[in-house]
């Protein structure tokens, strides 16, 4: 009971602040992704203000040995920068930069019934479907 | 850049508190096609329920509405439809997107992460300027 109350938690949270630092609006983030005339830096003050809180907590929380509420830290443990993980990101950039949608913002969208969010959505399960097959092969 | 100074606050502090208590990365790409498999949704649903709850309470307290709207020509939907399944597809294979990569990977000092966000960052920039500096 407590996990589920503070994954609620967590996700208010984050969709909230997605919100309102207006990074669930694909124009504000194309706003920043398209230099030039009129360019947004918004998204380096989003990441900055989250970076400012997250990074000192993790790094309190690295010799901790145990969550409050869970058995281990279920972190990735590959330090291994591979193709796969390039080519991926390279893949997502590509779509990022196409329509200023990433995972979060698209559900953010959804949960206001935002017509592009309805297409995005679905067509970006698909693509993890696929790339699930790809990589099990 | 109050606001988006303020609301990435709100997003270390959401990424902090699940990594604190639960020891899960709060990457979203990583929750929502988790829960894909039955095994895995005891937290990750309630977690997707806040996020779309959370925009709605940013609303509700003076946030203004996101914006989305559905383009109107076909060659627009097209796109929309390709970028999606680029980022399914993308996301998944790279483990991880702005969320999971970028905030929490970057702050665990993670070298994979670091990468990714140079790749993604770069590649996004490169597309999106292109695509309206140059093409349109």
């Amino acid at each position: 009971m407590k996990t589920v109350i503070i994954a609620l938690l967590c996700g208010l949270l984050f969709g909230a602040g997605l919100t309102y630092s207006g990074m669930a609006s694909p124009a504000k983030v194309l706003g920043f992704l398209t230099l030039g005339p009129g360019w947004d830096p918004s998204l380096i003050f989003v990441m900055g203000g989250a970076l400012a809180i997250s990074l000192p907590g993790f790094w309190w929380l690295r010799r901790k040995q145990r969550p409050w509420l869970a058995e281990s830290f279920s972190s990735p443990a590959s330090n291994h920068v591979d193709g796969r993980l390039l080519a991926g990101a390279a893949v997502f950039g590509l779509g990022w930069g196409l329509a200023g949608f990433c995972p979060g913002p698209a559900l953010v969208s959804i949960g206001f019934f935002q017509g592009a969010a309805l297409l995005f959505v679905p067509a970006m399960f698909a693509g993890a479907v696929v790339a699930g097959f790809l990589r099990k092969r | 850049m109050i606001p988006a100074l303020a609301g990435g606050a709100l997003i270390g502090l959401s990424a902090l508190l699940l990594y604190a208590a639960l020891g899960r990365i709060a990457g979203i790409s990583g929750i929502a096609f988790g829960a894909l498999d039955a095994g895995s949704r005891a937290w990750r649903l309630p977690f997707l329920a806040g996020l779309m709850g959370g925009g709605w309470v940013a609303v509700l307290l003076g946030a203004p509405l996101p914006f989305a709207a559905l383009p109107n020509a076909l060659s627009g939907l097209a796109v929309l439809t390709v970028a999606g399944m680029l980022v399914g597809i993308g996301t998944r294979l790279g483990s991880g997107c702005t969320s999971g990569h970028g905030i929490c990977g970057l702050s665990r000092l993670s070298p994979r992460s670091l990468a990714a966000v140079a790749v993604f960052m770069s590649v996004g920039i490169v597309t999106a300027t292109f695509l309206r500096r140059v093409l349109i």
